[in-house]
């Protein structure tokens, strides 16, 4: 499992979460990310779940953790591109009071700003 | 009326390995694709017992590793039964486990949510515990099958 991490120029971070999210597998998301969140602070971020095939409460403990985290200074948390199960699970938590939920091509709209030489990184996760 | 028939039945063990999740969901998925099941049944289901194995791990068997059981039966009518048992600690406060956003692991991430997405995602859900000598999730779901199978003939 591979997630992609993106910055912009405006130090906006995406998050492109790939797979099947569970107990398992977030305690590797959650690394990667707040290694993110640590390293450059963004104002603003970006969780996609496009990639993402399966999540369960687990999804939703890895939203609400990241939220806290960004809540402390005072940057923006949004899920972006939550279809099917993935909607369903999201609504029953109630988190589209504390995010905004958006969907659109984010990958693309972060991948254009990375051509024009902003630094991005893609972190390997083991399996 | 008439009780219905057990058609078909699925027995599975294993150790509480988060490992595991995958492969409890990747079971049940496979057992109860015979009914030709919607895809947001099929996912409704398996998120059912990626939580309840996911409590058995992380609750029942915290800092230990023990045995889950998974019993997967499919009645008459297209109804799928699924009990999972550990022979874990045992939930002290069923009721407070079972409230919507309660955990007793704020720290981990965790967001209280397991009971309650079993509860949403199913038709029901039983839950008997003991302190110290486990708990035993029950849930049905009747699928809206797309073509009724015929297990009377051959």
């Amino acid at each position: 499992m591979t997630t992609r991490i993106l910055f912009d120029e405006k130090n906006r971070c995406l998050v492109m979460l790939e797979g099947e999210i569970d107990h398992h597998n977030a305690s590797q998301i959650r690394m990667k990310v707040d290694l993110a969140i640590d390293t450059h602070c963004p104002a603003e971020l970006y969780l996609d779940f496009s990639g993402v095939s399966f999540m369960d409460s687990s999804g939703i403990g890895l939203v609400m953790g990241r939220y806290r985290i960004l809540r402390e200074y005072g940057a923006k948390l949004f899920v972006t591109n939550c279809k099917g199960s993935i909607r369903k699970v999201m609504q029953l938590s109630g988190m589209s009071r504390l995010a905004e939920f958006v969907d659109g091509n984010f990958e693309g709209q972060f991948e254009r700003t990375n051509k024009e030489g902003v630094k991005n990184e893609e972190v390997q996760s083991v399996k | 009326m008439k009780k219905s028939r057990v058609l078909n039945e699925l027995k599975a063990e294993f150790p509480s390995l988060s490992e595991n999740e995958a492969l409890a969901r990747l079971l049940v998925s496979g057992f109860i694709s015979q009914l030709n099941p919607m895809v947001d049944e099929l996912s409704d289901v398996k998120t059912a017992v990626s939580e309840a194995v996911t409590n058995c791990i992380v609750h029942a068997y915290r800092n230990t590793v023990g045995k889950v059981r998974m019993l997967v039966r499919i009645y008459d009518g297209s109804e799928v039964y699924i009990r999972i048992t550990d022979t874990g600690c045992g939930i002290e406060n069923l009721d407070k486990a079972m409230e919507p956003l309660f955990t007793s692991s704020p720290d981990e991430d965790r967001a209280g949510l397991g009971f309650t997405v079993m509860e949403s995602f199913m038709d029901t859900l039983s839950v008997r515990s003991a302190l110290g000598k486990g708990t035993t999730v029950t849930m049905r779901k009747k699928l809206r099958s797309r073509v009724q199978k015929d297990y009377n003939a051959g």
